[in-house]
């Protein structure tokens, strides 16, 4: 099944980004050796054991390489456009120029689609692209480094504080449509910055297989945003590869709520005395299926990361929570602590959580807890003494769990957007927005 | 206000409450003292509507209407009130989103608009003073890591607002100390009226001599087993449960 992809790949790998650069090209050919021979992961595989990808082996999707902008419906970008933020917009994988508003960058900083990166920032390029992760960690991620259309380079130069967000709003609008994209964020020593990515596309079957590598230099703060609105019948695969350097702050927010099948990893290596936050939210309705990996490397002394990821699973929908803490033998006073809470709201849906610790220093604190639960009958019976009838309460206390994620959110105007998805996948909340 | 009549409700198998009658008009205050497992919660929830009672028999009439056939909600919108023993944590529900929520579903049970939001504010404002409460506690969540006193006072403060036709208190004074009494105690005697009746579950006598009740019963084994005046909580003190106890054997 893989030989279509392979046969189709060589039909366009001529036009992808990158041929002009021999280090880069080698990089994709190597990927695409690497995918060649190994296939789309399966599920004998430890780290693929819940998600079955092979639905998507049985349609081909194809990179969109008409360069011509399509005609779709502008809400796409309007409703999900983040206020206040500079917006860099990719339409089926291809960074667009017209839809995208960058107005009042400050020139240091650089925002270039990875077409323009190839030619402006070579060194940079070479000196991070594919160094946050490789080909081997899994196979999406050598279909990606094989295949990518195209992304988005940003750099923030050192001490730089950039009060605006950046926006990397993807949208497909074609089906049967494969948008690879491949980001490299880097905030360099003691910059600080507010990445937001969003994806959303049309009801209608489409892929995306999205990497993005990031760097958090000396002291730097960067705090990347995922907002995983695909449309109802997608196939969603992101990567996120940080690399921390010592005293640097990762904070990450990552939410669920679109597509068929969704399978997002984030992993951190952290350097010494660095921090990382890892908040999730999954919400899922009918037969979706929302997978996360997480991995978070403490490399290093006095590292401390902290990860709450929850999930809502409704009817047939079905949630996988695979998180790994590894301290090495070097890490001493490691602190860190990893949650996962999952609320089932029916019986046929379903939630497998697997935390991992993996621990090679002796002089640690390592905390870790899971839940599955119903909601509580005692404090549905409350909320009943308190005038409120059952299914109302049922929709506040489902809205409540899941609101302790949005509530993390410091960028008001995206915590606006991220408000309406979840009210919109539970549309009886019974909440009153002008309350919150 | 409230009849109840021959109550027998079990858990399981096992019976519970076995035989309680009791009566209450319109502006009377009632008190239920008892040991340890008697039934007074058990009677608080049933009157209440919580699942997992069966009633096996008897009846509770409220306002000419049978209570039993209600569901919790809306005995809570016809006006009963129960300030919980043990009250439930809602983390991620702030007081005020949950005291406003209920308070538009009695108004709409009792056909009103909905009520005006700095009306709403101020309304709230001045009970929590009355409670000697922070203003703070409005928007944390509802009794999540509030102390045992804090969300004793946080039920009566849901009840000033609410401002229930039946008040059933189940052990409102546990736990407290003798200021944070006096507290609660002068916010319960402000929501007196000739309208609003009370029911006091209570386990010590203390609690009686800052609301004064017209009756008090005693509770043992799932049936009132003496009943009399506020002097009849001085003697139990004296002598203490076994004396009613024995009398009931
Ligand atoms: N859910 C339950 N399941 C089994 N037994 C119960 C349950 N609730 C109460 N009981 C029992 O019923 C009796 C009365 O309990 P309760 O009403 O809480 O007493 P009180 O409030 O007077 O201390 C006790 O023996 C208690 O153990
Ligand atoms: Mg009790």
């Amino acid at each position: 099944m893989t030989s279509r992809y392979i046969a189709e790949y060589e039909k366009t790998a001529d036009l992808l980004p990158g041929q002009s650069l021999a280090w880069l090209k080698q990089l994709k050919t190597d990927a695409f050796n690497y995918f060649s021979a190994k296939g789309f992961p399966s599920l004998r595989e430890e780290e693929w054991r819940y998600t079955n990808v092979s639905a998507i082996e049985k349609t081909l999707f194809v990179p969109s390489l008409d360069q011509s902008e399509p005609i779709f419906d502008q809400l796409l970008v309007t409703e999900n456009t983040v206020e206040g933020a500079l917006t860099v917009v990719l339409i089926n994988g291809h960074f667009s120029k017209q839809h995208s508003s960058l107005k009042g960058l400050d020139k240091d900083i650089s925002v270039l689609s990875m077409a323009d990166a190839v030619e402006q920032k070579p060194e940079l390029l070479e000196r991070y692209l594919g160094k946050a992760v490789n080909s081997e960690e899994h196979s999406f991620v050598a279909f990606n480094t094989a295949w990518f259309s195209d992304g988005i380079f940003v750099h923030i130069p050192a001490k730089k504080v950039v009060d605006q967000p950046i926006q990397l709003l993807h949208i497909v609008t074609k089906a049967e449509c494969l948008a690879t994209t491949r980001h490299l964020l880097i905030a360099d020593d003691m910059a600080e910055v507010n990445i937001i990515e969003t994806f959303v596309g049309i009801d209608d079957s489409y892929l995306t297989a999205a990497v993005t590598e990031v760097f958090v230099e000396k002291n730097a703060n960067l705090t990347l945003y995922k907002v995983q609105s695909e449309g109802d019948k997608a196939y969603h695969f992101g990567g996120t590869y940080v690399k921390q350097a010592r005293d640097s702050r990762f904070n990450h927010h990552n939410f669920a709520f679109g597509s068929l099948l969704a399978r997002t990893d984030v992993h951190t290596d952290l350097g010494t005395a660095s921090e990382c936050d890892f908040n999730g939210l999954y919400l899922g309705n009918k037969r979706q299926h929302i997978d996360n990996h997480t991995r978070i490397n403490h490399l290093k002394p006095y590292a401390i990361s902290n990860e709450l990821y929850k999930g809502v699973l409704n009817q047939r929908a079905k949630g996988v929570f695979q998180g790994m803490v590894y301290v090495a033998e070097d890490a001493q006073k490691t602190d860190s602590a990893m949650n996962n809470r999952n609320l089932l709201l029916s019986n046929d849906a379903e939630a497998d959580t697997k935390p991992q610790l993996e621990i090679y220093a002796d002089d640690v604190k390592c905390a870790h807890g899971v839940t599955v639960g119903q909601l509580e009958e005692k404090s549905i019976f409350y909320l009943q003494t308190r005038c409120i009838d059952k299914e109302t309460a049922r929709n506040m206390l489902t809205f409540a769990f899941a609101n302790e994620m949005v509530d993390r959110v410091k960028l008001k105007s995206l915590r606006k957007v991220v408000l309406g998805q979840v009210l919109k996948c539970f549309p009886q909340a019974g909440v009153d927005q002008s309350w919150l | 206000m409230l009849k109840i009549e021959n109550l027998h409700a079990s858990v399981g198998d096992k019976p519970i409450l076995k035989g309680l009658n009791l009566e209450i008009k319109a502006g009377e205050v009632h008190a239920i003292m008892g040991p340890n497992g008697a039934g007074k919660s058990t009677l608080s929830h049933v009157l209440s509507g919580k699942p997992g009672y069966n009633i096996t028999e008897g009846k509770v009439t409220y306002k000419g209407k049978d209570l039993l056939e209600m569901a919790p909600e809306i005995r809570a919108r016809e006006g009963i009130f129960l300030a919980f023993q043990y009250p439930v944590e809602i983390p991620g529900v702030s007081n005020i989103y949950m005291l406003k929520a209920a308070l538009n579903s009695i108004r709409k049970h009792n056909g009103l608009d909905e009520v005006d939001a700095m009306d709403f504010l101020t309304l709230v404002k001045d009970k929590i003073k009355l409670l000697q409460m922070d203003q703070q506690f409005l928007y944390r969540a509802v009794n999540e890591g509030f102390s045992g006193g804090e969300k004793k006072r946080n039920e009566i403060l849901q009840a000033a607002i609410l401002e229930p036709k039946m008040c059933i208190l189940d052990e409102t004074d546990s736990g407290l100390d003798i200021d944070a009494l006096k507290v609660v105690a002068e916010g319960v005697n402000s929501l007196r009226s000739t309208e609003r009746s009370f029911l006091m579950i209570t386990h010590y006598q203390r609690l009686l001599d800052y609301i004064k009740p017209d009756f008090v019963h005693v509770l043992a084994d799932g049936q009132i087993v003496k009943s009399g005046g506020s002097e009849l909580a001085l003697e139990l003190e004296e002598k203490g449960y076994q004396w009613v106890e024995g009398q009931a054997a």
